[in-house]
């Protein structure tokens, strides 16, 4: 991936809130699920998306595609301000932007055949081909995507949880997308099928030169696909750098914490290894703690923590940190386990 | 470390079907020692959960098992129910991958918890609830008694498998089996709760048996480990020398199948195909149609689990070098 390719998609100051109603009389409470989020994705490149349960990353890559529409800031396509395109604009936009989701079978509209779930797509964004060219598209793309192209005829729930994964892959590349949004992709499926789906994204991408936005809970499988990656943390992006800085020399706490709880596949590594266990549990996102949402689980808070809002700096050459303390606990920091 | 707790003999699971029948489990033979940690490893559809399933007599009703799991003197195949209640949740306990199906939802955690102390220890209410209490303070639950009362919805995964963990231990088991304990959890969650998997085989000299397809979890607990692929054992011995020294070509497949966090390979080397239907399992080894060590005899024979050295076990017939390198 080139440093200096040019940025195919910016998201500037997005926010999303989401209401719920606790009650019939009681008031409506507002979960702020993502807030001042700012980054963006270079042409060609695979940016990672990690984070826990609940921190907003799935939100993100929907609220990117339009999915969902965020309360306030941009997603600039090419420049392009999506959340202001028309639904007809978006919609042929859509060619553009796809996305794989995590269970393949549910995925899956269970009364179509494979080749109508694949071809559907350009139905609607490419309706100018005529039958035989989309027939002739879908079976190039299943070669592509190692199905067989005899399997045109057969329904979803023929398909083991690996294949079907390969047909939710194919259906976004039928419209020759620019970037795919994977949320979770491997997540569902057994780990010699997850090696094989990855090896598959990563040809993919090279053949069809694709931009990805990868979004995965699995911080190993993260590490394997990404050039940068992007950490989030009960809605805010805590760091942004490129994986090889993240997994070797990690900035804010939260991210050196996540990284020592992955578990190693090595027994003596795994043995070696110090984990640096968070205390309690991630806060409720109805009810952020003040200042640095981190700071109640971090083991380097001070009382400024609380006042005030770390702001995401850029520290080094497009490195991103959010954490007032970073350079102090830079010097506090234990090396993580290296192979 | 010479102190059995467990050993299975030729335990095999089989379900009936309207026409067929599908051998889930085939022939299982292994023995657990007090305070130690087996890993059971293999891809859905390995046999991996249902044979514990089978020793816990928790097989769907067209499942049925053969064999023997003897736990002492006791056999746990084919017991009958009240006597199997008389040893599961008092010496032999198991968990579960999702806590919330697995908690009754509309019992107080105490209730549910007291219940099996009552049941299995005849204490009485008062003294149960103090005792369940201070089993929610061992497993690292804040605020034990306050969150004694609270119902499961009211808490989170991670705290949710930690009530369960705690509901298994109340009778200090000798055994618990766990599956995929972890699999629904965040990873830092995750650490937290292998942590206490760790103490409770040490404080308690509990054996811990436990389930996973993730080889990282293995490493970093397990003293020894068996793969298992289409219902049989293909592979077992310390989790060490499985690790750095596998000698099943599938032991082989899943390590280079994991992506690692601390290295990152240009490409993974997945295992070529799709895991067997046990249905129409491949005559010869069953492994054979993805092997990239498979010759002539692995398609016709089948290779039984045979000593190699050390106290370990495999079954494949191939002997030569075990790296890709060797037959690219």
């Amino acid at each position: 991936m080139n440093k200096m390719a040019p940025n195919l998609l910016e998201i500037r100051d997005l926010k999303k809130t989401f209401g719920i109603a606790t009650g019939l009389f009681s008031r409506e409470l507002t979960l702020t699920a993502l807030q001042d989020i700012n980054f963006s994705v270079r042409q060609g490149e695979t940016l990672g998306i990690v984070g826990e349960s609940g921190c907003g990353k799935s939100t993100l890559g929907r609220c990117i595609l339009q999915l969902i529409a965020p309360d306030e800031g941009q997603v600039l396509w090419l420049g392009q301000d999506l959340t202001r395109l028309p639904a007809e604009e978006m919609r042929k936009r859509r060619a553009d932007l796809q996305i794989i989701f995590q269970d393949p079978l549910a995925s899956l509209n269970p009364r179509m055949t494979v080749g109508e779930i694949i071809e559907d797509p350009l139905k609607t964004l490419r309706p100018e081909l005529k039958r035989a060219e989309r027939r002739a598209r879908v079976v190039r793309v299943m070669e592509s995507v190692g199905l067989l192209p005899e399997m045109i005829n057969r329904y979803p729930h023929e398909f083991s949880g690996g294949q079907a994964q390969r047909i939710g892959i194919a259906r976004a590349l039928i419209t020759e997308p620019k970037l795919i949004v994977c949320d979770e992709p491997v997540s569902a499926l057994d780990v010699s099928i997850q090696a094989q789906i990855l090896n598959l994204l990563s040809e993919l991408k090279d053949e069809y030169g694709l931009t990805l936005i990868f979004i995965s809970h699995n911080l190993s499988v993260v590490r394997h696909v990404s050039d940068r990656i992007l950490v989030l943390y009960l809605g805010r992006v805590v760091e942004l750098a490129t994986g090889d800085e993240i997994y070797g020399d990690p900035k804010h706490p939260y991210t050196r914490a996540l990284l020592t709880a992955v578990p190693i596949p090595d027994p003596k590594l795994a043995r070696q290894r110090q984990i640096e266990s968070l205390q309690g549990e991630i806060p409720s996102p109805i009810n952020p703690p003040s200042g640095c949402t981190f700071r109640t689980r971090c083991r380097f808070a001070i009382e400024r923590c609380a006042e005030v809002r770390p702001p995401l700096e850029e520290i080094e050459n497009g490195r991103l940190v959010a954490c007032i303390r970073w350079k102090e606990v830079e010097t506090e920091r234990a090396p993580l386990a290296q192979a | 470390m010479t102190d059995t707790v467990l050993s299975i003999e030729d335990l095999s699971v089989t379900f009936d079907l309207h026409q067929s029948e599908v051998h889930a489990v085939r022939e299982l033979n292994f023995s657990l020692q007090a305070g130690e940690t087996m890993a059971v490893v293999g891809e859905s559809g390995s046999g991996k959960s249902q044979a514990f399933l089978s020793i816990m007599g928790l097989l769907a009703k067209n499942g049925r098992a053969s064999g023997r799991a003897m736990l002492g003197d006791l056999n746990l195949v084919g017991m009958d129910k009240n006597r199997l209640d008389q040893v599961r949740g008092k010496d032999i306990a198991m968990i579960f991958q999702d806590p919330m199906t697995s908690l009754n939802p509309s019992l107080r955690l105490k209730t549910q918890l007291s219940e099996v102390l009552v049941k299995h220890q005849g204490f009485d209410k008062g003294k149960a609830i103090r005792h369940a209490v201070e089993m929610l303070e061992r497993v690292g639950i804040p605020e034990p008694g306050k969150r004694a009362n609270a119902y499961p919805h009211e808490l989170s995964g991670g705290m949710r498998q930690r009530v369960m963990i705690a509901m298994a231990l109340l009778c200090q088991p000798k055994i618990l089996i766990a599956d995929e304990p972890t699999t629904a959890l965040d990873v830092t969650v995750q650490a937290q709760m292998l942590d206490l998997f760790k103490t409770l085989t040490e404080d308690f000299g509990t054996a811990l048996v436990l389930i996973t397809h993730d080889l990282g979890v293995v490493a970093g607990v397990a003293d020894r480990m068996m793969v298992m692929y289409g219902g049989r054992c293909v592979e077992k011995g310390r989790t060490d020398e499985l690790f750095y020294d596998p000698r099943h070509p599938y032991t082989l497949g899943l390590l280079h199948s994991t992506p690692h966090i601390a290295h990152r390979a240009a490409r993974l080397d997945p295992i070529q195909g799709l895991p067997p239907s046990l249905e129409h399992l491949p005559k010869g080894c069953s492994f054979h149609p993805r092997c990239a060590f498979c010759f002539d005899r692995c398609l016709e024979e089948r290779p039984p689990l045979a000593p190699v050295e050390g106290g370990r076990e495999k079954a494949c017939f191939y002997e030569g070098p075990m790296t890709y390198e060797a037959v690219a």
